[in-house]
């Protein structure tokens, strides 16, 4: 496989993927706030990405990081700071701390280890959050989330087409950051850990450093996924910290493909299209074809999308 | 004397089995030493108890006389004590080269870079494919290691210890579970290691044994039987009746052959 070849071809079908949504922006303003909420997921299931997808480290239970991520942002704002792009760096700074004390206990163990690790943070989080009423608005939710003018000049409109518009440069900003990362020595690094994690210390890698910072970074980048949703929907529910949250966010980048970034949004954004077409035709029962697709791609598609993608082309 | 690498009164037990019982070993620098005994016998474990992935029981590690047992195995290896593995134990998604390159930004201490691409730099890569060229590995440099053929994986095994820059070099194996026709290109890496890297290395190659060992250690249920030159262990009964008296003999016999033809 020589990459460099490829870079040509691949910098237009880039180009092109990110003018979707720009597209869309203009094409379909009816749907500004499903497409917010798919850029934003989207962000969150790239934060999963670089641990899971390129670390190898499982989790059941990212929802915490993003969780945490949203109620510091919505605590800023209802507390009287509602200026966004330092209530991000709030958010981002506050999950990547609760990343950094977690993964100490997340990098020792094997996978089973990690997913109960983190299945069990995820959920004391979240009985915390439910306990803490007087804090985060218990099962009601955080309400009262004033945002001030984007950089002082946009304000947040009901038609969500400032908060798309938002969403958006995050994740493009981000996403950029996150290729950076992954092409660098560290990304290389952290690839290798995946590949085989035994062999790191023979060529004098410190395993579970390199870990902890990738664990850290990638709770940082969920916190700015959840500050986002709670500075776009002025609110910020239990559901943020749920299980389910966790759970879908794995099947969104399974669906897509792991370890290739792209993977991570293109997942989120057919799950959340198909849930929001399957759910309009059956209201009760769009799980059933959601779990046939699942099945369907991990039988016949390994890699997710992306994977079947770069098998066709071959 | 000053040794490369010393051991005082190793031991390692699991339970109650004893893998490892009072092994004193010491390499001086430069040493060709080479480690046998039957399966079995404590050589892995040893292995594994010199690189720190193992913690002993009892008793010491000194590299360059200075007690390293209780750093942990990625800074022994910072030390200049680099090992190989009997099984490979590689980077199967990562091209050959990336996995050289990613070990010589580890010894340079850049691994932790994350901003301009690994390509970027120019002289680890260069360095890594000229690694890969003394190694005839050139051609396979840009394949992902899984497709290799077993053979072609040891010596990538090779390579990434070699990318550390070694003072001391342990080979577990190094020829193991390649066809003997085939293991040519492994044991002309190993003749060419440079003379200044001290080289400890398991085999039950005897042929191999008594082509590149000046020192031989016997190893036989954890403890040392014995030591010495060539020679003496190949006259030594005790090590014949462990290897039912052929074996030593026969591939000494057969290396002789081979140093005639």
């Amino acid at each position: 496989m020589s990459a460099a070849s490829l870079l040509p071809r691949q910098s237009v079908v880039e180009a092109v993927f990110w003018l979707i949504p720009v597209v869309a922006f203009f094409l379909l303003p009816g749907y500004l706030v499903l497409g917010s909420q798919i850029l934003i997921v989207g962000l969150f299931a790239l934060s999963l990405d670089l641990i899971l997808g390129y670390a190898g480290i499982v989790s059941l239970g990212h929802a915490a990081f993003f969780g945490v991520g949203a109620y510091t942002a919505g605590l800023l704002a209802v507390h009287g700071w509602g200026e966004p792009l330092s209530g991000l760096v709030a958010g981002a700074a506050v999950a990547a701390l609760a990343g950094f004390i977690v993964s100490f206990l997340v990098v020792r163990g094997e996978d089973l280890a990690r997913l109960m690790v983190t299945l069990g943070i995820g959920l004391l989080l979240f009985e915390a959050a439910n306990r803490a009423a007087f804090i985060t608005g218990g099962i009601d939710g955080l309400s009262g989330v004033v945002m001030w003018r984007l950089l002082g000049v946009f304000a947040f409109d009901l038609g969500g087409r400032t908060a798309y518009v938002y969403s958006l440069a995050v994740l493009f900003v981000v996403f950029l950051a996150m290729r950076r990362l992954v092409a660098s020595p560290f990304g290389l690094s952290l690839i290798a850990i995946r590949e085989n994690k035994r062999r790191m210390p023979a060529i004098g890698a410190p395993v579970q450093r390199r870990l902890v910072a990738a664990y850290t970074i990638g709770s940082g980048v969920a916190g700015i996924a959840g500050a986002l949703l709670a500075q776009t929907t002025q609110f910020v529910g239990l559901d943020t910290l749920s299980f389910n949250r966790s759970a879908e966010l794995m099947i969104m980048l399974v669906l897509g493909g792991t370890g290739r970034l792209y993977g991570a949004i293109i997942g989120t954004a057919v799950f959340m299209i198909a849930q929001d077409y399957l759910s309009g035709i059956n209201p009760v029962y769009w799980q059933f074809w959601l779990g046939l697709l699942l099945v369907v791609f991990v039988f016949f598609a390994r890699g997710g999308i992306l994977g079947a993608l770069e098998r066709l082309r071959r | 004397m000053s040794f490369a690498l010393r051991t005082a009164g190793l031991s390692k037990r699991f339970g109650g089995l004893a893998a490892v019982t009072d092994v004193s070993l010491a390499l001086a620098p430069g040493a060709r030493h080479a480690l046998i005994g039957p399966n079995g016998a404590g050589k892995t474990t040893l292995i594994n108890l010199l690189t720190g992935v193992l913690e002993p029981s009892a008793g010491d590690v000194f590299l360059n006389e200075e007690r390293i047992t209780p750093l942990s195995p990625h800074r022994r290896v910072k030390r200049g004590l680099a090992r190989t593995y009997q099984i490979n134990t590689l980077f199967p998604g990562l091209t050959v080269a990336q996995s050289v390159v990613l070990a010589v930004l580890e010894r340079k201490g850049l691994a932790t870079r994350c901003f301009r691409p690994v390509s970027a730099y120019r002289e680890e890569n260069d360095e890594a494919r000229a690694l890969l060229a003394t190694l005839r590995l050139e051609r396979d440099a840009d394949r992902r290691t899984a497709e290799l053929a077993y053979g072609r994986q040891r010596l990538v095994e090779i390579a990434l210890a070699l990318a550390t820059r070694p003072k001391i070099l342990l080979l577990d194996e190094p020829a193991a579970g390649i066809p003997s026709a085939q293991s040519v290109e492994v044991l002309g890496v190993i003749a060419a290691l440079p003379a200044d890297v001290t080289i400890l290395f398991i085999e039950h190659d005897m042929g191999l044994v008594f082509r590149f060992a000046q020192r031989i250690t016997v190893l036989v249920a954890g403890g040392v039987l014995t030591e010495g030159a060539p020679e003496e262990i190949a006259r030594d009964p005790r090590v014949r009746a462990v290897y039912l008296g052929k074996d030593v003999h026969e591939a000494r016999g057969t290396t002789h052959e081979a140093r005639d033809g």
